[in-house]
C-alpha cells in the first residue's frame, strides 16, 4: 500500500492533526514504508482463527452502577488551557 | 558517607542499621544527578524539594519504629506515570505544563512504602520510540558511550540506574520499552505479566500492552520492587485480582533440571554476531548452574513485529484523541474555530513520531481497512501466543537476547522509522502474548552491554526472577559500572 500527499492530508485531517504540507511527502513516504512492512502479514492464512483482543481472555469486571467519584471539578480544571465560570471555553461553534 | 552505587537491596540494609540516613542517601543522589549525571539528560524533572521531605519523613518513620523494607531508598519514576503537584509530561510538548490531578497506582503504592522519588526520568513521547530520541525534551545519552543511544522508550530510567544516579526507577513495556534500555545500559529490567500491576495515572499508549516494571541493577532489587509495585487495583479494568507472591524471599533456588528453551527464530539472520557470542557464553554458564537446553520453535516470530505496528498504533490512535487542547495539555493561540483548535493544538503538541503512528493507527481503523488491519494483526496476536504456549509445554522459561544488537549511535536509525523498529524483534511477541520477560547484563561487545532476555509463562515471575539472580550470583556483569560513572 503506497500512500500519496492527498491520502496523508486525508488521514491527518481524519486524526484532528495540522501537518505542515512541506512534510507531507515525508510522511507519505514513512507511512507507505510502514504499511509495506506490516502487509508481512498477508503472508499467513489467518482465515480460520478467532482474533486476540485480550492477553488473558478475562471478561470485562463489572460494577455495581453507583456513584463512586467525586465531584473535583476545580482540581480538573485547574489544568485546563481556558475556563470560565467552572465551564471549559471553546471557539464558538453555533453561529 | 553513603554511596550511590549499593544496590535497593543493599541500601535498605544500610538504612535498617542506621548507616546513614534517608536524608543523606537523597542528598548524594540529588548531587549526582545535579553533578556528573547532568550531561546525561536523563531526567525530566528533579523534585529536590519534595525528594528532601519525603526522606525526613522517612527517617521519622523509621524512628518511631514504622519502616517497611524499603523505607527511605531513592528512586525514580519514568516520566509517563501521573505525579500529583509534580509535572507530567510523557516526554512531549502536549504535556510540558501538565501537573496531574492524581498519583498512579504504582507511585501510591511506592509512597506508601516509603521509598523517596527524587524526580521524573526522561523517555521518547509518549513512550513512542526504541532510542529516546523522540523527547520533545531532548535525546539521553547511554552512559557506557555519550555517543550512543540508551535505547527506549524507558531510556531515562536506564541510564540513571545505570550511571548510578538512583538504583531504581520505573519504568513502562509496550514492545521492550523497559527490557531494551535495559539491555543496551546493562542494567535489570522486568516486565511483568500484562494485568499483574496496575495501569492506573500509568499515561495510556497501547492498553492492551502497556504494562508498568521495575528497572534496578540486579534481579533482587526487581524482586524487591515489583512485589512493593504489584497487586490489585480496581481502578484498573484489566489488573489481575491475584495474590502478589514474595518474590525475593523465593530467590536463590536451586535451577538444576530447569528447562530452558532457545527459540532458532532468536537466533538467526538478523542477530550481531557478537551479541550471539555473548548470549553463547551465557548459555554455558547457565548449564553449569544445572540448567538443561533444548530447541525450540516460535514459528510466527517475524510476524509479530508487523501486527504490533498495526496493534499499537491502532490503539494509540485511540488514547490519543483525549489530547484535544480542550481540558489540558497544549492549546494553540487564537484559533479560528473548534477544528483548527483540535488541529493546530495536536499538530504542535505532538512530535513527527507519535504523529506517524496516530495516523498509521487512524488509517488501520479507518472504514474498509478495519479487517484487513487490525482484525488481521490480532488473529496473528492469537498465532503468536499459540506458539508461545505450545513452547511452555515443553520448557520452563525461555532464553535468548534481549535486542539483536548493542546500543547503536544517536541518529544513527532516526530516518527510518522500520529499521528502529527492528531494535525491538525480541521483545515485542512478548507483549502482544501479554507473557513476563526479564533483560539482564551478561557482557559487552566494543564496551557496549548485551541483555540475555528470559521469558516465563503467565504470572510466573518468581521463577524468572531466581534464573536471573542464580545467573548474577555467579557473574559480575551486573555490577559493572561505566568509567565515567563508577
Amino acid at each position: 500500500m503506497s500512500l500519496n500527499n492527498e491520502q496523508v492530508t486525508e488521514i491527518a485531517h481524519l486524526a484532528r492533526l495540522n501537518v505542515d504540507p512541506a512534510d507531507l511527502s515525508d510522511y507519505a513516504r514513512n507511512l507507505s514504508d510502514i504499511l509495506a512492512f506490516v502487509e508481512a502479514m498477508n503472508a499467513v492464512d489467518t482465515s480460520s482463527v478467532e482474533p486476540m483482543a485480550h492477553p488473558l481472555e478475562m471478561p470485562q469486571r463489572l460494577r455495581e452502577d453507583v456513584v463512586t467519584e467525586e465531584n473535583q471539578r476545580e482540581r480538573f480544571q485547574a489544568v485546563a488551557p481556558q475556563v470560565e465560570g467552572g465551564l471549559y471555553l471553546v471557539p464558538r461553534v453555533i453561529e | 558517607m553513603s554511596d550511590t552505587s549499593k544496590t535497593v537491596a543493599e541500601l535498605a540494609a544500610g538504612l535498617a542499621a542506621g548507616r546513614y540516613s534517608s536524608e543523606e542517601l537523597t542528598r548524594s543522589c540529588l548531587s549526582r544527578i545535579r553533578g556528573a549525571g547532568a550531561e546525561l539528560n536523563a531526567f525530566i524533572t528533579v523534585t529536590e524539594d519534595q525528594a528532601l521531605a519525603a526522606a525526613r519523613d522517612a527517617d521519622r518513620r523509621r524512628q518511631a519504629g514504622g519502616a517497611a523494607p524499603l523505607t527511605g531508598v531513592p528512586m525514580a519514576h519514568k516520566d509517563i506515570f501521573c505525579t500529583s503537584d509534580v509535572r507530567t509530561s510523557c516526554g512531549s510538548r502536549m504535556l510540558d505544563n501538565f501537573i496531574a490531578p492524581y498519583n498512579a497506582h504504582v507511585v501510591e503504592r511506592f509512597n506508601a512504602a516509603g521509598m523517596v522519588s527524587l524526580g521524573k526520568t526522561n523517555m521518547d513521547e509518549f513512550a513512542m520510540g526504541s532510542s529516546n530520541e523522540t523527547s520533545f525534551y531532548g535525546p539521553v545519552k547511554n552512559p557506557w558511550d555519550t555517543s550512543a543511544v540508551p535505547g527506549g522508550s524507558s531510556g531515562g530510567s536506564a541510564a540513571a540506574v545505570a550511571a548510578r544516579l538512583v538504583p531504581a526507577a520505573t519504568g513502562t513495556d509496550t514492545g521492550g520499552s523497559i527490557r531494551q534500555p535495559a539491555a543496551l545500559c546493562g542494567i535489570t529490567g522486568l516486565k511483568p505479566t500484562y494485568g499483574r500491576v496496575s495501569r492506573y495515572g500509568m499515561i495510556a499508549f497501547a492498553s492492551s500492552l502497556d504494562q508498568g516494571g521495575p528497572m534496578a541493577r540486579t534481579a533482587e532489587d526487581c524482586a524487591l520492587l515489583l512485589e512493593t509495585m504489584a497487586g490489585f487495583d480496581e481502578r484498573d479494568s484489566t489488573c489481575v485480582n491475584r495474590p502478589v507472591p514474595r518474590y525475593s524471599e523465593q530467590l536463590g533456588a536451586d535451577i538444576h533440571g530447569l528447562r530452558v528453551g532457545l527459540p532458532k527464530e532468536y537466533f538467526g539472520d538478523g542477530l550481531d554476531a557478537e551479541v550471539a557470542r555473548v548470549i553463547d557464553a551465557a548459555i554455558a554458564e547457565y548449564r553449569k548452574l544445572g540448567a538443561e537446553f533444548r530447541e525450540i520453535s516460535l514459528t510466527n516470530t517475524e510476524l509479530a513485529v508487523p501486527a504490533y505496528y498495526v496493534i499499537a498504533p491502532a490503539e494509540c490512535s485511540s488514547n490519543l484523541s483525549r489530547f484535544d487542547g480542550v481540558r489540558f495539555g497544549h492549546r494553540c493561540e487564537s484559533p479560528r474555530d473548534l477544528e483548527d483548535l483540535y488541529k493546530r493544538s495536536r499538530g504542535e503538541g505532538f512530535g513527527a513520531e507519535v504523529k506517524r503512528r496516530i495516523m498509521v493507527g487512524t488509517y488501520a481503523l479507518s472504514a474498509g481497512y478495519f479487517d484487513a488491519y487490525y482484525r488481521k494483526a490480532q488473529q496473528i496476536r492469537r498465532l503468536i501466543k499459540n506458539d508461545f504456549m505450545r513452547a511452555f509445554e515443553e520448557v520452563d522459561l525461555i532464553l535468548g537476547p534481549t535486542s539483536p544488537t548493542v546500543a547503536f549511535n544517536i541518529g544513527e536509525r532516526a530516518d527510518d522509522p522500520v529499521k528502529m523498529y527492528l531494535s525491538d524483534i525480541y521483545t515485542i511477541a512478548v507483549n502482544l502474548a501479554g507473557l513476563p520477560g526479564i533483560s539482564i547484563p551478561a557482557g559487552f561487545t566494543n564496551g557496549r552491554p548485551v541483555g540475555l532476555q528470559l521469558i516465563g509463562n503467565y504470572f510466573d515471575e518468581g521463577r524468572l526472577l531466581n534464573a536471573a539472580h542464580r545467573y548474577q550470583q555467579v557473574t559480575d556483569w551486573h555490577t559493572r559500572a561505566p568509567e565515567a560513572f563508577a
